[in-house]
């Protein structure tokens, strides 16, 4: 975990989010380099999921910066570079776990020696390829969803709750997927409200205060 | 690492809404009863004589189609923000309006041009004359789009807001007046033997313009509305 990168990943100064003048969170001051984890924490309500969608890029920086590998924050520099799984997990009801796979990696292309079949076994929904996601459960669903990380391309994922509904093997598959991209070089910034251990080393903090 | 290349991404999108579309499929046919229903009540309240109807067929149909569109028109974007769909869109390393522009595509598919399919039984059961039946294909040819696409930028405005379908139809109807004025007046000139190529032209032109201008209003109004 000590990747020592000249340039990081990501870093923030003084980064704030601010809705009707008011913040939300911050001011927020953390690097986060290539090949580390991040836990976000705080209370309910302290801007943790805000913080994630402002950094996936569907909010706008308030005060402070936000630079991105060395250069202030663009939409189109990290565009591709960035995972964002929130709540809500953009899974098509009326579509199959693989339909839904299928038009994630049409947008945003697919990891090498990844195909859609194997993503899922890994995920273990081997044997619900083709059932509508209507018909699965909330933590198939999730599974469903973290399959995405697997598949799409991505140096960065932001992930907001990714423990929420899953049972012992699916906290475990979570903790398997992290270990695999920060060894891989990716980075991943998590938030969660319980204690999650993680192998190989204790991740950094970041501390919201609200 | 592979990036998407956009024809495959424009193909996803496309593919994925009209696979949506067709796993509900009783959702298509609601606009097409409707506009059948609204077209038979004229002949019911005017009475059934031929020369009146002849000569309101094509206003008829043209503001029959147009609310029926309007019906289907508030679903564009809804499920897509419910489930998050819309956010992983916007996220993806693709141009938004273009992405955006397959899916008012698909919505055009979907709703309209089954609308164009039974216009001609429409205006048939109001006696409009056959010669003049290819001016009013014609004018709902070009004038459809139109309406998607104004409407979709609409849609994406109010994104936002709750219960936006009313709101939605007192902001696109004033904005629809001259789609209908050329499309009508094109008919109407057929029916009279007039020319009518230039209320034509105007149409196209101004759905040229659409094309291009709208599905980039319809992407920063969407990234707006998330922006919140």
């Amino acid at each position: 975990m000590t990747a020592a990168h000249a340039i990081p990943l990501l870093q923030a100064r003084g980064l704030s989010f601010l809705r009707a003048d008011e913040p939300v969170f911050g001011p927020l001051d953390f690097v986060l380099h290539a090949g580390e984890l991040a836990l976000v924490e705080g209370d309910n309500g302290s801007g943790k999921t805000t913080l994630l969608r402002l950094l996936a890029g569907l909010l706008h920086v308030g005060t402070g910066g936000l630079d991105w590998r060395g250069q202030p924050w663009q939409r189109d520099a990290c565009a591709g570079e960035i995972l964002f799984l929130g709540h809500q997990l953009a899974l098509k009801a009326d579509l199959s776990p693989a339909e839904n796979l299928r038009i994630a990696a049409g947008l945003h292309g697919r990891r090498p020696g990844r195909n859609i079949a194997n993503v899922l076994a890994d995920v273990g929904l081997a044997g619900y390829e083709d059932e509508p996601v209507r018909r699965l459960s909330a933590g198939q669903k999730k599974r469903a969803a973290l399959a995405r990380l697997l598949l799409l391309p991505a140096a960065l994922w932001l992930l907001d709750e990714p423990y929420a509904n899953l049972d012992r093997a699916g906290i475990a598959l979570v903790n398997r997927l992290l270990e695999g991209h920060i060894t891989a070089g990716g980075a991943a910034l998590v938030t969660s409200h319980g204690a999650v251990s993680f192998h190989g080393g204790e991740p950094r903090r970041i501390r919201m205060h609200a | 690492m592979s990036r998407a290349p956009l024809s495959h991404a424009c193909a996803a999108v496309l593919r994925r809404d009209l696979t949506l579309a067709w796993r509900r499929r009783g959702d298509i046919a609601m606009p097409v009863l409707y506009a059948l229903i609204v077209a038979t009540l004229f002949p019911f309240a005017l009475g059934p004589e031929e020369a009146l109807l002849q000569r309101i067929a094509a206003g008829v149909v043209l503001v029959t189609v147009l609310l029926a569109m309007l019906l289907a028109l508030d679903a564009m974007f809804r499920s897509d923000i419910e489930d998050g769909s819309l956010e992983q869109l916007v996220l993806a390393p693709q141009p938004l309006a273009l992405m955006l522009a397959m899916k008012i595509l698909a919505h055009w598919l979907t709703t309209a041009l089954p609308l164009i399919v039974i216009a001609p039984l429409l205006a048939g059961m109001l006696h409009l004359p056959m010669a003049v039946m290819g001016v009013l294909l014609l004018a709902l040819l070009l004038a459809t789009p139109m309406l998607s696409l104004l409407g979709a930028v609409l849609v994406a405005l109010t994104a936002g807001t709750r219960r936006s379908g009313m709101l939605l139809a007192l902001m696109l109807l004033p904005l629809c007046v001259p789609v209908v004025i050329f499309a009508a007046g094109a008919v109407a000139a057929a029916q009279q033997g007039l020319p009518w190529v230039a209320p034509i032209a105007w149409l196209g032109a101004a759905l040229a313009l659409a094309l291009v201008l709208a599905p980039l209003a319809c992407a920063t109004a969407l990234r707006i509305a998330l922006d919140a």
